[in-house]
């Protein structure tokens, strides 16, 4: 009786700890967002993806979207400008699948993805001299590191620093 | 029965090639021709295109830090990497890269674009033929 009782404690014991541990590891992928990113469109392929990679539209939020769809003409020190209606398509694609949750934490007026607070964060114990390697150039050269991030596949299993 | 059948296959026949065809298909000569036209209304005394021309202002710097060679570099048949985000660019030179200059509107965009960054301004009817002759007049 003793020992069956115990048992039965130790029982409930790990397996509320399991139900724990489960929730715990879902609600912090929930909360920290996957880094797969599946969503396409192809005029946003072909019209964003030529100068740098199609940054994911699960990357900023959909104001920061709108501004930068709305300044294409004068985009980051080149000229980008599309016609009135490929831009307006892209930029619904980019708005209906613009960051939610913790990514979407950035201020109105933020343009760049390597900006926000939650790609500092994630890129915190990244070293100052990698950012400079010439294989790197700028922070917005993610395949630099993420090498299947032309898939939209971010994990960290793909990364490969530059050395 | 027979004819239905040839009216179905040519059906399929066209509705593939439609497919297959891009929206604005050109080659490079009717490109240039339309640079000519353009050329000719804006100059009457228009005098040609010229590919050592074309070469001078490929590979100059302009108003802005950046040539045209900046991102496709100084040898339009190899492949060239973006100044600024360090993506590779496939060669230029239509005999290195057989898509290049077939899509009249890709090619209005690119130059509109590419001019500002580079002049700062649009480029003149001139010199886009000039800069089509030159990479035209690249061989592999
Ligand atoms: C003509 C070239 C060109 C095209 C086309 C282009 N971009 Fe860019 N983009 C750039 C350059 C150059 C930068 C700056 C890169 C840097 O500073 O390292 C940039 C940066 C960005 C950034 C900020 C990256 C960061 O630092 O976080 C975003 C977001 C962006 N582009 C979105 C887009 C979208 C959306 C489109 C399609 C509508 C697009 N781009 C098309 C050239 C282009
Ligand atoms: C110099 C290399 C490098 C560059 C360039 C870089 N990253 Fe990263 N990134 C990393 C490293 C390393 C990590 C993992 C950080 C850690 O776990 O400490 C990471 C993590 C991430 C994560 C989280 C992945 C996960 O599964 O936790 C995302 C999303 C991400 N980066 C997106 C981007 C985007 C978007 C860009 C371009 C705008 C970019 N990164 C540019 C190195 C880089
Ligand atoms: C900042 C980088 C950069 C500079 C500088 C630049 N280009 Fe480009 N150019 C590109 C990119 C990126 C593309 C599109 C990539 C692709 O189609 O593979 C492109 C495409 C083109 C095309 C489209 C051709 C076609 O049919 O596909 C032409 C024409 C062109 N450039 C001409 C020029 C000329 C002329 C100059 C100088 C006035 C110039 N470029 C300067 C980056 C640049």
């Amino acid at each position: 009786m003793e020992t069956a009782s115990r048992r039965m404690l130790f029982d409930v014991t790990v397996w509320t700890a399991s139900l724990f541990m489960t929730l715990v590891l879902v609600t912090r992928e929930a909360m920290a967002g996957s880094s797969t990113f599946t969503a396409t469109h192809p005029k946003w392929e072909a019209e964003c993806g030529t100068c740098h990679i199609a940054y994911p539209p699960q990357l900023l939020p959909a104001p920061s979207w709108r501004r930068v769809m709305s300044g294409l003409d004068k985009h980051f020190g080149t000229d980008a400008g599309l016609d009135a209606r490929t831009a307006a398509e892209i930029g619904v694609f980019l708005e209906q699948n613009a960051a939610s949750g913790k990514r979407a934490l950035a201020a109105p007026d933020t343009l760049r993805i390597t900006e926000t607070a939650w790609f500092q964060r994630e890129h915190r114990k990244v070293p100052e001299a990698i950012w400079k390697h010439p294989a790197v150039k700028t922070r917005a050269n993610c395949v630099a590191c993420h090498t299947a991030a032309e898939q939209g596949d971010y994990r960290e299993r793909n990364i490969r620093m530059p050395r | 029965m027979h004819t239905m059948g040839s009216v179905v296959g040519l059906w399929v026949a066209v509705s593939l090639g439609y497919a297959a065809w891009p929206a604005s298909a050109a080659t490079p000569v009717e490109i240039q021709r339309g640079f000519e036209a353009a050329a000719r209304e804006g100059n009457p005394g228009f005098a040609g295109f010229s590919a050592q021309r074309g070469e001078q202002f490929f590979k100059a710097k302009h108003s802005n830090d950046w040539s045209c060679a900046s991102c496709h570099t100084a040898n339009p048949l190899a492949p060239g990497k973006h100044a600024t985000t360090a993506k590779d660019i496939t060669p230029l030179a239509p005999s290195a890269n057989p898509q290049r200059f077939t899509d009249a509107a890709k090619v209005d965009k690119w130059f509109k674009r590419n001019c500002n960054d580079v002049l700062g301004r649009l480029c003149t009817a001139q010199e886009k033929g000039d800069v089509l002759e030159y990479l035209t007049s690249l061989k592999k």
